[in-house]
């Protein structure tokens, strides 16, 4: 087997924190390379030094494959139409000016490839996140590099999506491309891998075979085993909490009634596109919609009034950490206190990070921090704040598997004392796994609801419904 | 220390360590310089711009930009000039809510807005003056005098609002929202932040201290005069700049501010002593400007 690109000894400091000691790395033609790591343990930044953009401080690589990366954090230009964004520095030109007739011709072509079905002349900024990291991954492909790396491209990604792009995957591998693949669903890696090499706290701790087991990759990753990937402990529900009636939005959504009891987690399953995120956004007043109420205990809520949904006792995490969730130039703690200001408290801000395992210090810059630990502190930042209600939109989006079980128990807390939980997620066993009851959404309607135990098939089949207007 | 921690001090020192090059190649230069009633001089010149570099501050962490402060500066000493002092800092402040209203409820982008109220303001000021300078009046005059003779009160000014301005970056709500708003206006919002309302006190914030930055201006002179102070914002956004202040926003500290207002009363001063004709004290001035902003860039990498 050729190998593309040797790395040796990679290290890699940042201040205090050493996130590569010693890291060796082969990528071969034709071989998907699966790095897998808690949230932390280094696997951007190895890329980032593979990319080029942070020097190693010791260590080599060889090889001269040409590098496509799709990095962990979006890099569009949200004012920039999809084509533009596709063909960005190298736009097609014509006598030396942006050749636009081309650009609308080739981009269909592109967006075929990864199934994305978006006007070539939408402002990106309009989309979805799912869709914008489609564009990225489109993006990547029409560069037809020799190695392709993605850094956690699913973790945005419904699972259609993610079936598109593993078959992308595959058709690259048997065209002779070098894959390294980062991501924190065992799944896709039991689908993928050839080779996992697993890293902890910057060191590479074992390198598996595509036959490795969950059990296997979890226990070398977090150094020990989990009992429960979904441990969740049912409440007996009390009363309302949350009452959506007859909640509509014009072209958006429907008629969605809901009700989220204190102690329940009630789950929003969908594919992108359903109009989850826009039921989220408009019953935490971010957005206006134009029939229908939000009650939350039992009181009717001022419609497009962000600080009287706070006040009243609901909470948002957004699926955007970066665009919405964080104050990236502020610290960690500063992150944590923005919805609490008001009581401002050094020892629960401690604890909460702790109660995360947030890695990083309260008084470190948040952009510093890894993907998966940023979430950790947006979920944190609403934890402090103990709303009675909390939304929580695609919350364990780029969490490592150890993590996430630290999150779910933190939702059992709260519907343990009394609180509700709205979740909503793109992870099937995630929204089975932890609601007691899940809501489908399909084409801005309630397509159906499940009760515990419902099937990941039971929920596509609701999903994918069709419903006439 | 170690070498980390001897770059985070640079870093964060950056336009400290540019202010005291600065100073000593001056004296060297010119050793007059250092004489004390020159030192004092050099206060005295930093404090109005010091002052409403301040004000600029709370602004320019919040994401935004305020182009008025000169002429509010202006409008507010004459206002003091022709009724009381007092009334001069009430314009000021309500001269800022304007701004504020424009940019937060008329979503109004900060550079129009204020530039708006750059010409609104200056208009005011020569319609009130009818293009005459006017005198101050004793509580004023009081302002810009000096407490004895090696204490300046403008310096003292100058130390208080600074003070003040540190407070209310770092110890107030409205500290902490500045850089939250400046810092992710979206997720401010969505942390329950009202955004609109913070952004109308920050803007009058800054039209207040302007206004005191003006009276201060006016005693120090014994009058206001309807061009005064023209082109002072753009050495208040300097001074914040200097200070390693983004213009993007969520980033800023008082510190930082004060430095920069001393870095170009330094400069000027200096650039006076060592008799550099005035039409080339201001491509020095500019070429400082530049390399300060260059240098903070550069450290960020
Ligand atoms: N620019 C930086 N400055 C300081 N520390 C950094 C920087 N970039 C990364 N780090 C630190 O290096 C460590 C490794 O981070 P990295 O982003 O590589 O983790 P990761 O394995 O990709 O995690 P995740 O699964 O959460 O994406 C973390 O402790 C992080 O805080
Ligand atoms: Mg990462």
């Amino acid at each position: 087997m050729k190998t593309l690109i040797t790395a040796r000894g990679i290290t890699k400091q940042f201040g205090t924190t050493k996130a590569l000691d010693g890291v060796d790395l082969d990528i071969n033609a034709g071989e998907v390379h699966v790095l897998l790591g808690e949230n932390g343990a280094g696997k951007s930044t190895l890329v980032k030094v593979l990319a080029g953009i942070h020097s190693p401080d010791a260590g080599t690589i060889e090889g001269n494959a040409s590098l496509a990366v799709i990095h962990q954090e979006l890099a569009l230009v949200p004012e920039l139409s999809v084509a533009e964004n596709l063909f960005l520095n190298r736009l097609p030109r014509k006598f030396g000016f942006v050749d636009r007739a081309e650009m609308r011709r080739r981009a269909p072509e592109l967006l075929d490839r990864v199934g994305l079905d978006v006007d070539p002349n939408a402002k990106v900024k309009d989309l979805g996140i799912a869709q914008q990291q489609m564009i990225e991954i489109a993006r990547a492909l029409d560069k037809n590099a020799g190695v392709l790396i993605l850094d956690e491209p699913t973790a945005v990604l419904t699972d259609t999506e993610t079936d598109r792009l593993l078959q992308i995957m595959a058709q690259l591998r048997k065209n002779g491309v070098g894959l390294v693949f980062i991501t924190h669903h065992l799944d896709e890696i039991q689908r993928i891998a050839d080779r996992i090499t697993v890293l902890r706290d910057g060191r590479s701790v074992g390198v598996l075979g595509p036959r490795a087991t969950t059990q296997h990759m979890i226990e070398l990753m977090v150094g020990r085993s989990i009992e429960e990937q979904y441990p969740r402990a049912r409440q007996r529900p009390g009363e309302p909490l949350l009452r959506l009636s007859n909640f509509t939005r014009r072209g958006v959504f429907r008629d969605i009634n809901i009700e989220v009891h204190a102690g329940e987690v009630v789950g929003i399953a969908g594919l992108v596109g359903a109009g989850r995120t826009e039921v989220a956004r408009a019953a935490f007043g971010v957005d206006d919609y134009d029939y229908g109420t939000v009650e939350v205990d039992g009181k009717p809520l001022r419609r497009n009034d962000v600080q009287a949904a706070i006040k009243a006792g609901l909470g948002l995490v957004p699926e955007d950490r970066k665009g919405q969730g964080l104050v990236l130039t502020a610290t960690v703690g500063q992150n944590l206190e923005l919805v609490t200001l008001a009581n401002r408290d050094q020892k629960r801000l401690h604890d909460i990070a702790g109660k995360l395992r947030i890695k990083g210090r309260v008084e470190q810059p948040v952009k510093e921090l890894s993907g998966g630990n940023q979430q950790k502190v947006v979920i944190g930042k609403w934890l402090l704040a103990d709303p009675k209600v909390l939304i929580l939109d695609e919350p364990t989006r780029g969490v490592d598997v150890g993590a996430k079980v630290e999150i779910y128990e933190l939702i059992n807390r709260m519907t343990a004392q009394g609180r509700a939980v709205l979740l909503v997620s793109s992870d099937l066993p995630e929204v089975i796994g932890m609601s007691d009851r899940v809501v489908v959404m399909a084409h801005g309607r309630v397509a159906g609801e499940l009760p515990k135990g419902a099937t990941q098939d039971q929920v596509m089949a609701l999903a994918v419904q069709e419903i006439s207007a | 220390m170690s070498t980390i921690s001897i770059r985070r001090y640079a870093s964060e020192n950056g336009a400290l360590a540019g202010l005291l090059l600065l100073a000593v190649v001056i004296a060297v230069m010119q050793p007059a310089f250092l004489n004390a009633q020159n030192l004092l001089n050099v206060g005295v010149q930093a404090a109005v711009i010091a002052i409403m570099a301040f004000g600029m501050t709370f602004v320019v962490v919040a994401g935004g930009i305020d182009l008025s402060v000169g002429s509010i500066a202006a409008l507010a000493a004459m206002v003091g000039a022709l009724t009381a002092g007092p009334l001069g800092l009430v314009v000021g402040a309500l001269c800022g809510l304007v701004n504020g209203a424009l940019v937060s409820y008329g979503k109004l982008p900060p550079f129009i807005a204020t530039l708006a109220m750059l010409s609104v303001a200056r208009g005011l000021t020569l319609v009130f003056s009818e293009g005459q300078p006017h005198e101050t009046d004793a509580v004023v005059t009081f302002l810009g005098s000096n407490l004895t003779p090696s204490l300046p009160l403008p310096l003292l000014l100058m130390l208080a609002f600074f003070g003040i301005t540190g407070l209310i970056l770092t110890r107030t709500n409205l500290g902490r929202r500045m850089y939250a708003i400046g810092g992710n206006e979206e997720a401010a919002k969505l942390s329950g932040i009202d955004v609109r309302k913070q952004k109308l006190w920050i803007y009058a914030l800054s039209g207040l201290f302007a206004a005191a930055a003006g009276l201060v201006l006016a005693g120090r002179l014994g009058s206001a005069g309807p061009q005064a102070a023209v082109g002072y914002e753009l050495d208040a956004i300097a001074a914040v700049v200097i200070g390693g202040a983004s213009l993007s926003g969520g980033v800023g500290r008082a510190t930082g501010t004060l430095v920069g207002a001393l870095v170009l009363a330094v400069l000027r001063n200096g650039l006076n002593l060592l008799q550099v004709p005035p039409f080339w004290q201001q491509v020095v001035i500019g070429a400082v400007i530049a390399l300060a902003a260059l240098l903070d860039s550069l450290r960020r990498r």
